[in-house]
């Protein structure tokens, strides 16, 4: 599984350690959220709305670096706009490895 | 120059406020995690910029700029670039940021907004641009300035001391280089796929392994740009 990294949250921060610390908090803050939103939608089976919380989601995979898993969720956010929820397995995969991640900074 | 932020998501309003932090010249006065909140701040104050994401729950950024009388110039911040051509559409919308917004990008939209802000005074209703600013080109041939508009032009080929830029009706030789011409266009509409080459990605049909089909003509895709390419066409 591709990992996720800091390098452009460090590009963006340059030498601002304030900014850095401050970012990685709303990361923390934030991903947990939209992830539980994204389960409770799913599990209510709103395909249009997880498609809105992918959206959104995604971006924070572009941030951390992981280019395939942000490929990834393009798909899953068409497909569900589609009504298909196959992805879900592979989606929960990055989520888990996100907040594994999270964890560790 | 002032500016406000709106995006519902935190991170991307941080990301932003972050990058105008290097420019002393804006000054972000309040961030917004949804558009209705910021339409209501705008009818009681004038600001100069509006940096806004397309892509919110309930009130998209396009019902925010179709909402305003008199909008702001806006950049808009998205994680999809199959807005771009609709963006463009809006008068007020000086550009179209992709996340995860690079610096380098970013400084370039500043430009354009600073542009776009000289501008403005010396335009009257009659000249004003109807749909938006940076929206064509001027090519010189034969000492004459031919304007194309970057949704007629299809690809753009090097052909030694020359490029050919092929739109919808014909094709135009001109004395340039395509790393000048590159730097003319909309990154949100062209790119280049081979050292040769720079396509309108909007126009393309049809994709091999190796090559895209735009119009009737096969232009190849070189290793090293492929992947951008397939970066690009996975948010189509």
């Amino acid at each position: 599984m591709e990992q996720p990294n800091l390098t452009y949250i460090e590009k963006l921060s340059g030498n601002d350690e304030i900014f850095k610390n401050k970012f990685i908090a709303i990361l923390k803050d934030e991903f947990p959220i939209e992830k539980e939103e994204y389960y409770q939608s799913l599990n209510a089976s709103k395909t249009k709305e997880t498609a809105l919380i992918v959206h959104k989601l995604k971006h924070k995979l572009n941030i951390l670096g992981m280019e395939k898993a942000y490929g990834l969720s393009v798909f899953y956010e068409e497909e569900l706009n589609k009504g298909n929820t196959s992805l879900a397995p592979k989606f929960k995969s990055i989520l888990d490895t996100i907040e594994s991640y999270l964890n560790t900074i | 120059m002032t500016c406000i932020i709106i995006d519902d998501e935190a991170a991307a309003r941080a990301i932003v406020a972050q990058l105008c932090t290097s420019y002393p010249e804006l000054d972000v006065i309040e961030e917004f995690p949804n558009a209705i909140d910021a339409i209501k701040f705008l009818n009681q104050q004038t600001i100069d910029l509006v940096f806004l994401d397309i892509h919110m729950p309930g009130f998209t950024g396009f019902d925010f700029v179709q909402t305003l009388k008199n909008p702001p110039k806006i950049v808009l911040t998205t994680s999809d670039t199959n807005f771009a051509i609709e963006a463009y559409e809006y008068e007020a919308i000086v550009d179209y940021l992709v996340k995860p917004i690079s610096p380098e990008r970013f400084a370039k939209s500043i430009q354009k907004v600073k542009n776009s802000l000289q501008k403005q005074p010396a335009l009257s209703a009659s000249e004003g641009n109807a749909t938006g600013v940076g929206e064509d080109l001027y090519i010189n041939i034969d000492r004459r300035l031919i304007k194309l508009t970057f949704d007629e032009i299809l690809f753009i080929e090097a052909k030694g001391d020359y490029i050919d830029v092929k739109t919808t009706k014909e094709t135009h030789r001109v004395h340039n280089t395509l790393k000048k011409i590159k730097e003319k266009l909309p990154e949100e509409l062209f790119l280049q796929i081979h050292r040769s080459y720079i396509i309108n990605f909007t126009k393309i049909i049809d994709i091999e392994d190796n090559s895209v089909l735009i119009d009737k003509s096969v232009i190849p895709i070189s290793r090293s740009n492929r992947p951008e390419l397939m970066r690009r066409l996975n948010l189509l």
